[in-house]
């Protein structure tokens, strides 16, 4: 029976170290996902800006001519796929690599797929497979989340831009995380080229502005932007959610690693209870044997 | 007149200026209080803010600039 003891008390001990590294996971995500989501916040007048600018400039123009949102027969597909680097965070990189191979499996079926790895996560799943690339990047463009800003993510997206206007691709596709709140995130596709026409609301049409140099260059030279733009979202998006799953996975691992130190300690006084017994009903044996 | 600053990572600056001095893509130029509504892009080069408490530069690496009712947006790419 001692021994039996001695393996819950060991029990208790691992289960109780276990629940303080969740516990300090839990509090490292919060502080950061706060983090992630300012930096969210503070990406947005810009979004918001460039968006407002580009529909008072396209809102006379067919812009449906620019080289980025030629409309090709699909036969190559680029799928940008953002994870995380790192993993405890739940469901969060499965679904994205889930979906990825739903579009090659049943939307681009048939098609000349290659997928682009954000993060370690998709380029562990991915980097055996035949639809992996990294061509045309000069270094690992899956370490992006070690230095996550707005030109690392524009060289990226201005690579894929290239090889679209190139025509190796026919359309480039990026599967991430959305961030709707702390506990829940959705996996979004969203295409990136060729451009989808968002349906603008029509400006401050009133204002007669001046365009220098002309209202078509000014077009080209914003579209690329909002692009990059684009896909700083979806690697902003995707590091708030992550940070958003991990926090969620760690709590739920933080609540079953007390339940179970609650259902251990019951055990171990039990046993401890049970031993305690059958010691004095030993003695009283013996004290009786005595006395006969 | 008012003049912003914007980035995708971070708000540059916010503040009121007299002169606004710009990059363009076809050669520098200036902007003045009052300026009539302008739409237009920028080159790599320097913004230069004169406030009352003196003169700020900015380095841009081109960028979008609108100038609407005496406030000046730079959105540097």
């Amino acid at each position: 029976m001692a021994g039996g003891l001695k393996e819950v008390r060991s029990r208790i001990t691992s289960v109780q170290s276990t629940r303080q590294i969740t516990q300090a996971m839990k509090m490292v995500s919060a502080a950061k996902l706060r983090r992630a989501q300012d930096a969210i916040t503070q990406m947005r007048p810009y979004a918001e800006k460039l968006q407002e600018i580009l529909a008072n400039v396209s809102s006379t123009l067919d812009s449906s001519e620019g080289v980025y949102s030629v409309e090709r027969e699909v036969n190559n597909v680029l799928v940008i796929a953002i994870t995380s680097n790192r993993g405890l965070c739940g469901a969060f990189n499965n679904n994205i690599v889930k979906e990825v191979k739903r579009l090659i499996a049943d939307d681009y079926a048939g098609k000349n797929v290659h997928v682009l790895s954000l993060g370690k996560k998709a380029s562990d799943a991915f980097s055996k497979t035949s639809h992996h690339t990294t061509e045309g990047y000069s270094d690992t463009p899956y370490e992006i989340f070690d230095d996550l800003t707005f030109g690392n993510a524009g060289d990226v997206a201005t690579i894929a831009m290239s090889q679209f206007a190139d025509a190796k691709y026919d359309r480039v596709v990026v599967v991430y995380n959305s961030f709707k709140n702390a506990a829940m995130q959705d996996v979004s596709t969203e295409q990136m080229l060729p451009v989808v026409a968002k349906a603008e609301k029509g400006g401050s049409a009133a204002t007669e502005y001046i365009f220098e140099p002309n209202r078509e260059e000014i077009v080209e030279n914003i579209i690329p932007n909002s692009i990059r733009l684009q896909l700083f979202k979806a690697l902003l998006d995707s590091h708030a959610s992550e940070h958003g799953a991990r926090m969620t996975a760690m709590h739920k691992a933080t609540d079953n690693a007390s339940d179970l130190l609650k259902e251990l300690k019951l055990t171990y006084n039990k046993a401890r209870q049970a031993s305690i017994t059958n010691e004095i009903l030993e003695i009283v044996g013996g004290a009786e044997a005595l006395n006969g | 007149m008012k003049v912003e600053i914007l980035s995708p990572e971070k708000n540059i600056f916010e503040g009121e200026a007299s002169y606004v001095g710009l990059p363009g893509t076809d050669g520098s130029f200036g902007i003045l209080n009052n300026h009539a509504p302008l739409i237009t892009t920028l080159a790599k080069g320097q913004v230069r803010i004169k406030t009352d408490s003196g003169e700020q530069t900015f380095e841009v690496n081109g960028g979008t600039v609108e100038v609407l009712n005496n406030k000046v947006t730079i959105l540097a790419g």
